[in-house]
């Protein structure tokens, strides 16, 4: 707990990532990477994302390596449910043949979703932890020893994502309707006039651009903002006992929710770019 | 908080992920879950097959039974029929054979009544010529008076 912070340097801390970049004396952490700009790593974001995305792999994997097609497994019978859940809502909303749609919102779902339900450890285990093998592993001042937990409260990891499902876009967009069949849309719609194009076009642009951005600021705003909650609860002493449960259990909702309309509208885009208007 | 170099990174990384699953981890369960679909489907078609199959046997069996049973039915009646038709005809031969041991047992009688009858007569006319002669001694002519015991004899 915040004993030895002050309310606001907590909560500072508990938001800050965990950075790492390169400077003139070599490798540098947090404080001394202030100045880095645009090469710094969030050295914290990649190793949960990444972990849980190998953890997510993984489990798929070594279910599907042993899969059987008679009486399945009660962990097969799961990870099929999960495959079913999500191949279920391809089917209906993407009406082209893919190979890599489904996967791809597989891919979203679950890793999305298992790092949003890190949201659900309480704030304080993780930085705890990790302060205390800095302290006594590294000889670190706690305070300086940062762990952001839920990588989705990343806005690098929300528009990650966002540009991928962008790219992914663009690319069915151009494979479907050929380079000029996609310009055409971007600049003979809504108004289907010559003299009307460059409206079109900045009509156009703005609806294409905000699909990731939108992508991405949903899932950061509402993963960030809980997140911060549990911070604010938590410097509440007492009271949080109270407090953070039923937060607690609004984000059993909130989480799978936000993974699932990532996913959704992910397979909606891509299922737009498909098709001729 | 700021967008850094972390960007590529997850962008990477995303990527990564999303092709592993593709390869590696989609095309295996979707097999595993269809493959379990088309055999449970099979399973189901099958079944209704061996229920139809089952009812058409049950339809089958009734009917046989059905038919055998009339067939009993008949072979107990004409069993019955026939059990009737020799009980007659053997009354009818038993009775038969009954008049003929008594016509046969009459005609013995009669046969033996009617010998003894014979052998009886002619004692009596022997009897009557005996005691004749004795009566009317040597006068009567036995030759003579022969007509009047015959008279005599055929009035027995």
């Amino acid at each position: 707990m915040a004993s030895e912070y002050t309310t606001t340097e907590y909560i500072k801390h508990h938001l800050t990532n965990a950075s790492m970049c390169n400077t003139d004396s070599g490798i540098a952490f947090n404080k001394a990477c202030a100045d880095a700009g645009f090469w710094t790593w969030h050295v914290d974001t990649l190793a949960w994302s990444i972990g849980l995305g190998i953890l997510f792999l993984w489990y798929f994997r070594s279910v599907a390596k042993k899969a059987t097609t008679g009486v399945p497994t009660k962990t097969q019978a799961f990870v099929e449910l999960v495959v079913g859940f999500v191949n279920d809502n391809v089917v209906s909303t993407f009406h082209g043949r893919s190979s890599l749609i489904a996967p791809l919102a597989l891919t979203i779902f679950v890793w999305v979703l298992l790092m949003n339900l890190m949201d659900l450890v309480p704030v304080d285990v993780i930085p705890t932890i990790a302060g205390l093998i800095g302290q006594h592993g590294f000889g670190m001042d706690p305070h300086d020893v940062y762990v952001k937990a839920v990588p989705t409260t990343d806005l690098n990891l929300t528009f990650a994502l966002a540009i991928g499902v962008f790219f992914l876009i663009l690319f069915y967009s151009i494979k479907m309707k050929g380079i000029s069949g996609f310009m055409k849309e971007l600049t003979m719609q809504p108004f289907g006039h010559w003299a009307f194009i460059p409206v079109n076009f900045i009509l156009e642009t703005v609806t294409l651009l905000a699909r990731p951005l939108s992508l991405a600021l949903r899932l950061f705003g509402n993963l960030y903002a809980s997140e911060l909650i549990f911070i604010l609860i938590a410097t509440l002493g007492l009271w949080q006992l109270p407090l953070h449960f039923p937060w607690a259990v609004f984000h059993i909702l909130v989480l799978p929710l936000q993974a699932f309309i990532f996913m959704m509208l992910t397979i909606v885009y891509l299922s737009l770019a498909c098709e001729d208007h | 908080m700021n967008i850094n170099a972390t960007l590529i990174g997850q962008l990477v990384a995303f990527a990564v992920f999303v092709w592993f699953c593709m390869k590696f981890v989609w095309p295996p369960l979707m097999q595993a879950i269809e493959q379990r679909q088309k055999e449970i489907a099979d399973g189901l078609a099958k079944s209704e097959r061996g229920q139809k199959d089952l009812e058409l046997a049950q339809e089958r069996a009734t009917e046989q039974l059905k038919e055998a049973k009339t067939q009993a039915a008949d072979i107990i009646e004409q069993a019955k029929k026939r059990g009737s038709q020799i009980v007659d005809e053997e009354t009818q031969k038993g009775h038969a054979e009954r008049e003929k041991i008594i016509a046969q047992g009459y005609s013995e009688v009669e046969a033996e009544r009617n010998r003894a009858k014979e052998e009886l007569r002619q004692q009596v006319s022997a009897l009557a010529v005996a005691g004749a002669e004795k009566i009317l001694a040597r006068e009567i002519d036995a030759a003579a008076q022969s007509d009047i015991v015959e008279k005599l004899v055929a009035e027995l």
